[in-house]
């Protein structure tokens, strides 16, 4: 380990993480209401930035359709994406529905195939590095920290801005989950079809409810995730490590995802401090071996619930 | 016309009443098209032989595919990672060790097989889901340790390494024309082999885990040992699918794909052409390649039609055309095309009464 840089590393890892916990919100929210694994949340989050990234203009042949400002265009693609989730659970997932678990993950992985070749026709499949950021990557706070290389940390203010947007909004998230009605309805929905069902509630609108939700959660994770990398085709392979995080969290657990996303992030970043070159090229497939080691060992993750069968 | 048969011609068997071909000229029609199939180097162009090929290497991945996800019912997403393992293998056991390639395509096999045991053990403790992930977690580890160890091997950061044409008993397959040939057997090998695998008690163990593995545990089925097994075999013929990639394409490495989304369109195949019915991958596959050729194909004429914008119609149309296609079959046949198969057979048997 270079202690030296520990400080650093995990300072930018939980920051990173507040992105990758927001992402996992999104696919924990659709499992719990619907016990569907949303395996083109990726694709959702980076049409979500695609989207995000058209309505403010940036469009590289100056022949931009719209050029609203930045705080116009993410409630646009926001409200453009709840639609799109709308529309997916209505087309793609509601004839699916008692269908066997293989189909349904197949289901989501053929949606995910079909988004992104989709998303690549319409935005071409050059990388955008035109998303206009609130903050400048060379926009740094560096705080003293007698411990830490050159005795300061360095934090990036996008970075900084990003976690705090994604905690606030996962807050907000499992505040509508707690207070209201609809967010009630889901949750109960979640326990048992049936018995939501016998106390008023609409279950197939939960469905479509939970998937126009995750919509808009993936927005708001592509617009956080786009201002830190960029828009580009890879965005839902670089959100795909929010399943390592919600495998670590519990699946069925909206804290669980969050500290899951947090570890994620955290075990990616802490790794690029070790001394040793070999070690600190594994930061992109550290989730996964984290995976692997939840799996051997706890398998129901941190916060999950232990399933118990019964015949 | 056809399938009926003169008065008092009975079967005396099950299989002579379910069979399709019952009257000499069927069988005579059978044996021209498998003629026809079989000598399509002697007629065919080399966009045609290649395809041939491409389709008989990716029927046995698909075939492993089917008995860990058909017939045992254990979700994987690793399969390609498990193929670059597979053609690494023949690879550098042809190159450092000079062996002959039946046995190189062995110990492809074999280390594939292997690496899929290791990330088989999770499955034990976690299924469904959970065991897609882990398998996920194989699909990005794998790839990326072939790009960081042992570089002087593996190819490093190039992401890839040159592989020799096969020798086998001083035959050179250097042709595409003769490659076909080599495939073809080895598929008529793998066939075999998933064919006797299914029927045995291997498979009806496997099947019994699938459809309930607390019942089939009951009735003395190891499940660990079983689910294992069923890894073994699925790693097992990614590794040889992947040996015969490598060498027709002479070379392996992550530069020539093996991803996440060949994962997922492997899968697809199976699905499409049917789970846990040994017909599936073959119907599976062929429509698969060739629907993506098609896709190819409409991407070409849209970038000759819109020049400007090319780059986004060559790559675009094919993981749109598989997409939609795998969720239609999802919705409307989620039995796949080998179904349909049956279906048909039933009808041509049932002719002129079946509607």
């Amino acid at each position: 380990m270079n202690w030296q840089l520990v400080p650093q590393q995990f300072v930018t890892g939980l920051l990173n993480g507040g992105i990758i916990a927001i992402i996992a919100l999104g696919i924990v929210l659709i499992y719990r209401s619907s016990e569907v694994f949303n395996f083109a949340h990726g694709q959702l989050v980076m049409l979500g930035a695609y989207l995000t990234w058209w309505f403010a203009g940036a469009n590289e042949d100056g022949k931009e359709l719209f050029n609203l400002p930045l705080w116009a265009a993410i409630p646009l693609a926001i409200a453009v994406m709840a639609v799109v989730g709308l529309i997916i659970e209505r087309l793609a997932l509601r004839p699916m529905t008692g269908q066997p678990l293989l189909a349904i993950v197949l289901m989501t992985l053929g949606l995910s195939q079909l988004l992104s070749g989709s998303v690549a026709i319409v935005f071409g499949i050059e990388p955008k590095n035109n998303f206009p950021a609130p903050f400048s990557p060379s926009d740094v706070i560096t705080i003293p920290f007698p411990l830490a290389f050159n005795d300061t940390i360095i934090i990036k203010q996008s970075l900084l801005a990003t976690f705090i947007v994604a905690i606030l909004a996962a807050i907000l998230f499992m505040l509508f989950f707690r207070l209201t009605r609809t967010g009630l309805a889901m949750r109960a929905t979640s326990e048992d079809h049936e018995l939501a069902r016998s106390v008023g509630i609409n279950v197939p609108r939960v469905f479509g409810l939970s998937w126009g939700i995750a919509g808009i959660i993936a927005t708001v994770g592509g617009v956080l995730l786009a201002t830190v990398t960029g828009v580009n085709l890879s965005l839902a392979t670089v959100a795909l490590v929010a399943f390592p995080a919600i495998l670590l969290g519990g699946l069925e657990s909206f804290p669980g995802a969050i500290v899951g996303g947090l570890l994620v992030g955290l075990a990616a970043a802490l790794v690029q401090a070790s001394s040793v070159q070999a070690v600190r090229n594994a930061s992109e497939i550290a989730p996964y071996v984290l995976l692997l080691i939840v799996l051997l060992i706890r398998p129901e993750g941190l916060f999950g619930e232990k399933r118990i069968e019964r015949v | 016309m056809a399938a009926l048969r003169p008065a008092g011609d009975f079967d005396r068997s099950y299989e002579q009443d379910m069979a399709v071909i019952r009257r000499p000229w069927q069988w005579a029609a059978l044996a021209t098209g498998l003629l026809v199939v079989l000598t399509t180097p002697l007629w065919g162009n080399a966009y045609l032989v290649s395809t041939a090929n491409r389709i008989f290497y990716t029927i046995i991945a698909v075939q492993g595919l089917n008995i860990l996800t058909g017939y045992t019912g254990q979700i994987s997403l690793g399969q390609a990672a498990f193929m670059l393992v597979g053609g690494y293998a023949s690879a550098l056991a042809t190159i450092h060790l000079g062996l002959p390639f039946p046995l190189a395509i062995l110990v492809a096999g074999l280390s594939a097989g292997v690496v899929g045991l290791i990330f088989g053990l999770p499955s034990l403790r976690v299924k469904g889901f959970y065991l897609a992930m882990a398998t996920l977690a194989a699909q990005f580890i794998i790839p990326w340790l072939s790009r960081h160890i042992f570089p002087a091997y593996l190819g490093g950061s190039a992401g890839r390494i040159a592989v020799p044409v096969p020798v086998i008993l001083g035959v050179t397959f250097s042709e595409v024309n003769q490659y076909f040939y080599l495939s073809l057997a080895v598929l008529i090998a793998t066939t075999v082999l998933v064919l006797n695998i299914s029927r045995s008690r291997l498979g009806r163990a496997l099947v019994s885990i699938r459809d309930n593995d607390l019942a089939a545990e009951l009735l003395g089925v190891n499940l660990f040992q079983y689910k294992l097994r069923a890894f073994f075999i699925a790693s097992f013929l990614a590794g040889v699918a992947g040996a015969l990639r490598a060498h027709s394409q002479r070379g392996i490495g992550t530069e020539f794909g093996y991803g996440l989304q060949e994962s997922i369109i492997l899968l697809g195949m199976l699905v499409i052409g049917g789970l846990g019915n040994n017909l599936g991958p073959f119907l599976g596959v062929t429509t698969v390649i060739l629907l993506e050729d098609l896709a190819g194909l409409t991407g070409q004429t849209m970038a000759s039609l819109f020049p400007a914008q090319a780059p986004r119609f060559l790559t675009s149309f094919r993981p749109i055309f598989f997409g939609l296609v795998l969720m239609l079959f999802l919705i409307f046949e989620p039995r796949g095309l080998a179904h349909r198969w049956q279906l048909l057979k039933a009808a041509w048997r049932l002719r002129p009464f079946a509607r």
